[in-house]
């Protein structure tokens, strides 16, 4: 029992002040007969919650989840890729070229070497084909290369808090502060109306 | 280091938030409210959530408080319990 205890004040304390927390909230909510404590109260109780929620994400040793930036591999490989694709643009541009060529070679050229004409311009496109297949190859390689490059600075999840709790909570405390603001406004109405704030007042001032 | 600031920031937001609600005067009790709010995003910057810390820090501890002081202002102080 004193052990059990014990260890749930080591360990656990935060959940130990949550639970303090939440029940004082509740009480100001339940017991207070003034509307502005109640409203403290309840104000109160939501951070409490909210603190409830952080302490589950809780973790030893860890940082935020914010990913460090890793060198210069990716923007290497990325320059690879350029290259590749100027260079199969320079390919593409030669296949034209060559095509020119060939066509200029059969307009000019007699009957006999029209055709050797033509089979060196079938050549010179194929070749061309050739090297722009490979030019766009190599590109892609070195994108996959940069992409395996980004990839060896591995992510371990275990040197990072869980960020889901708290990008709940970032939304429970605006939420939080809204409903704060609408209560103080209701607050503010019945004080016009029955010019106090005591709710036993209130409710006898109603009974009449 | 980390659990004995987290226990005494801990106790003082306990101790703020009694305080609060046990006050007599509302002013005093929105106050007691902002150091409870700051209290608290101490303590979760301690406890590592840094954006919900700036977050309550701005919203909780900021807007809430100048809400409820303007509140009290528009309508009473005193109070009973």
């Amino acid at each position: 029992m004193f052990d059990a205890l014990s260890d749930i004040l080591a360990h656990k304390y935060n959940y130990l002040g949550f639970i303090i927390l939440m029940m004082i909230g509740l009480w100001a909510m339940l017991a207070k007969s003034n509307l502005a404590k109640k409203i403290l109260g309840m104000a109160i109780f939501q951070s409490a919650i909210i603190l409830f929620y952080i302490s589950v994400s809780v973790k030893e040793n860890a940082t935020l989840p914010i990913l460090e930036h890793h060198g210069h591999g990716d923007e290497h490989g990325a320059e690879t890729a350029a290259h590749g694709v100027q260079s199969a643009a320079h390919a593409t541009e030669s296949t034209l070229q060559s095509t020119h060529d060939a066509a200029q070679a059969t307009s000019h050229g007699l009957a006999e070497s029209a055709h050797d004409a033509m089979q060196a311009a079938n050549d010179v496109t194929h070749s061309a084909v050739n090297a722009t297949g490979d030019a766009l190859h190599a590109a892609a390689q070195a994108v996959g290369e940069a992409a395996a490059h980004g990839a060896h600075a591995a992510i371990n999840a275990a040197d990072y808090v869980n960020p889901l709790p708290h990008v709940l909570m970032l939304t429970a405390i605006v939420v939080s502060v809204a409903t704060l603001g609408v209560a103080l406004a209701l607050a503010m109405k019945i004080y016009k109306e029955y010019n106090t704030l005591d709710e036993d007042v209130i409710l006898e001032k109603i009974r009449q | 280091m980390f659990w004995q600031i987290d226990n005494a920031v801990l106790t003082l937001v306990i101790i703020c938030a009694v305080a609060a609600i046990q006050i007599k005067d509302l002013l005093g009790a929105a106050i007691f409210f902002g150091i409870y709010s700051f209290m608290m995003c101490v303590l979760w910057a301690v406890m590592g959530a840094v954006d919900v810390a700036f977050t309550e820090a701005t919203v909780g501890a900021g807007v809430s408080t100048v809400l409820f002081i303007a509140a009290v202002f528009r309508t009473t102080r005193r109070t009973k319990d």
